[in-house]
């Protein structure tokens, strides 16, 4: 064969090796097919762990319960008892050695978000006590008047 | 009686073999038994929705959106609340206001009020990443950075993922998008690093009304299991072949 072919194969050749060992040093060793398919299960194992290592922030309210038990009860016995605690006192994590106090939400709109009446029978959404936004107290927080951990004013 | 050396020989190993098996070679195996002990021993995640129960407080998208850091005022959200609302002419309304972030505390859809008269039918319903057994998505990513663990989650590599966004239009139910801070492609993975902690989810937690659950398709003892093949559910686009593991009750013809 003449040169002017030879040359450009030579180098092609050599582009070639020069990738396959740049992928020797740079794919990582647990890179490749874990599982049964090619298709699916190609990937670099250690990033399971990596996802598993990810800081949860919701610690739930049996976390909660072990401090403040006299409001978990409260809460438990109450129409709210379903609600967790994080819900409306935000996540927990950090509580209480790093993050002294909780940011409460104590906004009309967290409320609404359940009680707003909306027209909507076929919803469980229409099955919730519920008042319209609009009209109703306007300007005052609910919880002047509806204590969240015992919501109803009979009650209270 | 004549017995030859081979005959012996050729008896006495039977005799040996049969006499080393154990008595659990002979036991009887339900199917899911065999399946277990044939395939991996590992679990299955599952996510049943009950669409009848959900509310439309948002309670789920505000977990997620935190537990998941995903900047709060970005367009975009790994789980989301859709409004249906069908009025009597044949119209479908839906809307879905910040992914239902904040709930839905006004009747106005996309700027338009319905009079509740003409109000048919209406319901909210909750999506997620469907974590399917043929995920399009994982098919079309050309680096290997996103793939299917072996409990049926599928993950993104964020080491590994050079954005091209394939992987955002493959996905036939739109639950992939680019995460503004981390410059990657972004998805619900379950909350991978909570259910394998042995917690649930943060949406599943912070639901009131139980409407988000979650279980092990491979052990049949669990509550969600038995809904999921006992209970009449559906899944969403069925017809693409993509066998996604979050189940719907309830679920009305005009999800989409």
């Amino acid at each position: 064969m003449k040169n002017h072919v030879l040359r450009p194969l030579w180098l092609a050749i050599a582009v070639v090796a020069m990738v396959l060992i740049a992928r020797v040093f740079l794919v990582p060793e647990d890179f490749g097919v874990h599982g049964e398919s090619f298709t699916y299960n190609y990937y670099r194992l250690s990033n399971v762990q990596e996802w598993k290592d990810f800081p949860a922030k919701y610690q739930g309210r049996e976390r909660c319960a072990r401090c403040h038990d006299e409001q978990s009860e409260n809460n438990a016995a109450s129409k709210h008892a379903s609600i967790q605690c994080e819900n409306c006192h935000g996540p927990g994590a950090g509580h209480p050695k790093k993050v002294k106090q909780l940011a409460i939400d104590g906004s009309r709109e967290l409320c609404l978000r359940c009680h707003q009446s909306l027209p909507y029978p076929s919803s469980q959404r229409a099955a919730l006590p519920a008042i319209d936004g609009a009209t109703h107290m306007k300007k005052k927080e609910c919880r002047k008047c509806h204590d969240p951990h015992m919501p109803d004013l009979e009650d209270a | 009686m004549r017995c030859s050396r081979r005959d012996f020989l050729k008896q006495s190993a039977a005799g040996v073999m049969a006499a080393a098996m154990p008595a659990a070679t002979f036991a009887f195996l339900t199917p899911a038994e065999a399946k277990a002990a044939v395939g991996s021993p590992k679990v299955r995640w599952a996510f049943l929705v009950d669409t009848e129960k959900c509310t439309g407080c948002g309670l789920c998208v505000q977990a997620c959106k935190t537990e998941n850091e995903i900047p709060w005022d970005a367009p975009v959200s790994r789980t989301w609340v859709e409004r249906y609302v069908v009025t009597k002419d044949g119209q479908t309304h839906i809307d879905s206001p910040n992914a239902g972030r904040d709930g839905f505390i006004s009747s106005e859809i996309r700027g338009e009020e319905i009079d509740p008269e003409d109000i048919e039918k209406a319901f909210f319903v909750p999506k997620l990443c469907n974590q399917c057994d043929n995920p399009p998505c994982v098919q079309v990513c050309p680096v290997g950075a996103t793939y299917k663990t072996d409990d049926g989650v599928v993950l993104v590599d964020r080491k590994w993922c050079i954005g091209c966004g394939y992987c955002i239009m493959a996905c036939p139910y739109g639950v992939r998008f680019f995460h503004p801070v981390v410059k990657t492609a972004e998805k619900c993975n379950f909350c991978y690093h909570r259910i394998t902690a042995g917690k649930q989810a943060a949406c599943v937690q912070a639901c009131p009304f139980e409407a988000r659950r979650m279980g092990d398709l491979r052990d049949p003892d669990d509550p969600v299991t038995k809904i999921i093949t006992t209970e009449r559910v559906q899944v969403l686009k069925d017809e693409y072949g993509t066998k996604p593991h979050v189940f719907y009750l309830g679920l009305d013809e005009k999800v989409r």
